[in-house]
């Protein structure tokens, strides 16, 4: 068919890339099928943003080697930043590019049994793990192109486990430095919390140059088994020639808990997905999300908590701020499928433009096939409120300043629940950068 | 010393004229009480001076120090030495009392000038205890989830901390029960110098019983009808607005009736 898109790898090159990680049959056999798939599936197709003529394949090179890091003196100054302020130093990944550059985990998780590593590591020492998690449930790589082409191309990521009834106080802490301008960067992220367990990971995604067209796929699938508590935090900030797709999901067994906070800060042209599918009983999923659009970017983020489980709870809560001639679309879906009787949905997307020639939706969807639930949703796309800049200013507060106040209060949500010191602090200075200049 | 000066001000709100000629001179270590009953043009007043976004001047001056205020941005107002405590402040999600009350200090301070941390969180911290504020205020969201008491009260807690040269408040009092109206008043007392100039509108005399004012003067029709002393309050909670009315020859006291 005319309109395929060409996928620039084969099946040789697959098997020979995969051979050279010594992976095991099963993941080599995946990528396969998923290669097999990529070229008939159509690309997902996010609400009110059309995406077809974005390129999500045509990159540079699939595989770099980037020199690692010897220790931590050797980190950019970026990364540094990210860490020193923060205790994350002792449980610690950084990846450049495609190549594992920086691993620590403490000797205290390592002996609970705490996994915590990239994810080719993963595939030789923890097969058969990684065997039950990698898109088999929560994203399928027969769902989209995107997907089939994640699976098949995979070339980074993390792999975190924790057993039973370890609960880790500490955040782990993974960053992701992208220093080659054209490369394909197919990150694949998994957290499984075992019952009764505890964990808090922190991610985040940053470009080193401005310059250049890379391609960034990126799933995270985490899972809260039985009673268990996963709280994971990103903070996304790619630069603007970076086309990226992000897909982060969720699933929540029995009074599982997943908490979300993400700061969606690219700079380029952006489709993300964030579904929580609250499967046991009594699961909770909290979802909080800010971004802020400038430039000329066309972005699409999509959240949803899906209800299977009976007395689940699903929160949606997301801000963002469009400038200049951004478009931003948000799609907030609380789904309450049938059978999950006494849960409760509800969702707030607020959005805030600061330009004329701003584009900003948020559209709030409520699917209810239950009738013994609650649920609600709030919207709002508007501008700065000029009621809420005269109180400030009528203080002695500049225009400028008032506005930048107001700006960082709705921001608020998520900064306030990054749990790492130096990633709260950078989060806000993105914020300030993208805001301000 | 502080002097605001207003002069046959006209003040209208979506093209309906509301203050119809309003003359007033509020000097420092005065205080000045506003009465009169609701709908007379009291809080277009106290809006017109700050320069809220709604109301506009459609003649008359405003003078601070014999500088135009009409002319002013309303941050410049406020730097010029203005303040105005508000009848509904606003919340402000997301923005802790203390940091945008270090902002607005940092603000008149201008760049170079700035608070130190430490002497910020000591004044802060005496203000609030002066105010019987509970510290975690300090680092609540500003007014967010406040009852009407507490934003009154953080109202003044930012009179204190700014320390304008004139200050008005609009209805401080409403809303507030006998306690929280005694903090208030002490609070609006502590801060009584001849460097302080403070317009108080109300429609009750209760808060005049702590506050002594100067001057009193009761507003009907968007005017300034009458002036007196502190007597003048108390003949009006004893006997109410309606023998200024026959006085006057005012059947209808709100605005938009003509006398």
């Amino acid at each position: 068919m005319a309109t395929e898109t060409k996928i620039p790898f084969d099946e040789t090159y697959i098997r020979t890339f995969s051979s050279e990680r010594g992976e095991p049959d099963w993941l080599t056999e995946r990528r396969l099928e998923a290669l097999g798939k990529a070229e008939q599936l159509p690309l997902p197709k996010p609400d009110k943003t059309k995406i077809d003529k974005w390129n999500f394949t045509d990159f540079g090179r699939h595989v770099v080697d980037s020199a690692p890091y010897a220790n931590l003196d050797d980190l950019p100054e970026a990364v540094k930043a990210l860490i020193e302020a923060g205790e994350g130093t002792t449980n610690l990944y950084v990846q450049r590019n495609h190549t594992p550059a920086y691993v620590s985990l403490s000797d205290e998780l390592k002996e609970k049994g705490v996994i915590f590593t990239d994810i080719f590591t993963a595939a030789r020492e923890h097969g058969d793990l990684l065997k039950k998690y990698f898109m088999t449930d929560a994203v399928k790589p027969d769902e989209h192109r995107l997907a089939a082409l994640h699976a098949a191309l995979l070339n980074g990521g993390v792999f975190v486990y924790v057993p039973k009834n370890v609960e880790i106080e500490t955040p782990l802490q993974a960053v992701y430095i992208q220093d080659e301008d054209d490369i394909g960067l197919f990150n694949h992220v998994i957290v499984v919390a075992e019952d009764n367990s505890r964990v808090v990971f922190v991610e985040n995604y940053l470009s080193a140059s401005d310059e250049g067209k890379a391609v960034v796929n990126i799933v995270a699938e985490v899972f809260a088994n039985a009673n268990a508590r996963v709280f994971f935090a990103a903070v996304d900030h790619l630069a603007k020639g970076v086309t990226t797709y992000v897909n982060r999901r969720g699933v929540a067994g029995r009074d599982g808990r997943i908490e979300w906070a993400l700061g969606l800060m690219n700079d380029g042209n952006t489709v993300s997905e964030n579904i929580t599918r609250l499967i046991g009983d009594g699961s909770f999923g909290d979802t909080k999300t800010v971004v802020v659009s400038r430039g000329e970017q066309v972005q699409n983020f999509t959240t949803s908590v899906v209800h299977y489980g009976k007395h689940t709870e699903g929160y949606i809560l997301k801000h963002g701020v469009v400038r200049d001639s951004a478009t931003s679309i948000f799609n907030g879906i609380g789904k309450i499928e049938h059978g999950a009787s006494k849960s409760n949905a509800e969702q707030e997307s607020r959005v805030l433009m600061l330009s004329e020639k701003a584009r900003g939706d948020a559209n709030p969807i409520l699917l209810i096939d239950e009738d013994d639930v609650m649920a609600g949703h709030a919207a709002s796309v508007g501008r700065v409120d000029p009621i809420q800049l005269y109180y400030l200013m009528s203080r002695g507060i500049p225009r400028n300043e008032a506005e930048r106040l107001i700006i960082h209060g709705f921001l608020a949500p998520v900064v306030e629940a990054i749990p790492l010191e130096g990633v709260k602090k950078q989060l806000i200075e993105v914020i300030e950068r993208k805001v301000q200049s | 010393m502080a002097v605001l000066t207003i002069q046959n001000l006209h003040v209208s709100v979506e093209g309906k004229e509301i203050l119809k000629g309003v003359d007033l001179e509020v000097k420092g270590g005065e205080i000045h009480a506003i009465m009169g009953p609701n709908g007379t043009g009291k809080s277009t007043l106290s809006s017109a001076i700050m320069g809220h976004p709604k109301y506009e001047v459609t003649a008359g001056t405003i003078t601070l120090d014999g500088q135009n205020v009409l002319e002013m941005e309303v941050d410049e107002r406020a730097r010029a030495g203005l303040f105005l405590a508000m009848q509904y402040p606003s919340e402000i999600s997301g923005v802790t009392n203390a940091d945008f009350l270090r902002s607005a200090i940092n603000a008149r301070l201008g760049e170079g000038n700035e608070i130190s941390l430490m002497k910020f969180i000591r004044k802060l911290d005496e203000k609030m205890s002066f105010l019987e504020m509970n510290p975690d205020m300090a680092h609540r969201y500003l007014n967010e989830g406040f009852s009407g008491g507490e934003k009154k009260r953080n109202e003044i807690l930012q009179l204190m901390m700014l320390e304008p040269k004139i200050a008005i408040l609009d209805e401080i009092d409403s809303g507030l029960d006998i306690d929280a109206l005694k903090i208030v008043a002490k609070g609006i007392n502590e801060m009584r110098s001849s460097e302080f100039g403070c317009l108080i509108i109300t429609h009750y005399q209760r808060l005049l019983n702590y506050i002594t004012p100067d001057y009193v003067h009761v507003m009907m029709q968007g005017r300034i009808v009458k002036s007196g002393g502190p007597e003048l309050a108390q003949r009006l909670e004893a006997e109410g607005y309606d023998w200024i009315k026959k006085e006057l020859g005012i059947e209808d006291e709100t605005v938009g009736q003509e006398a």
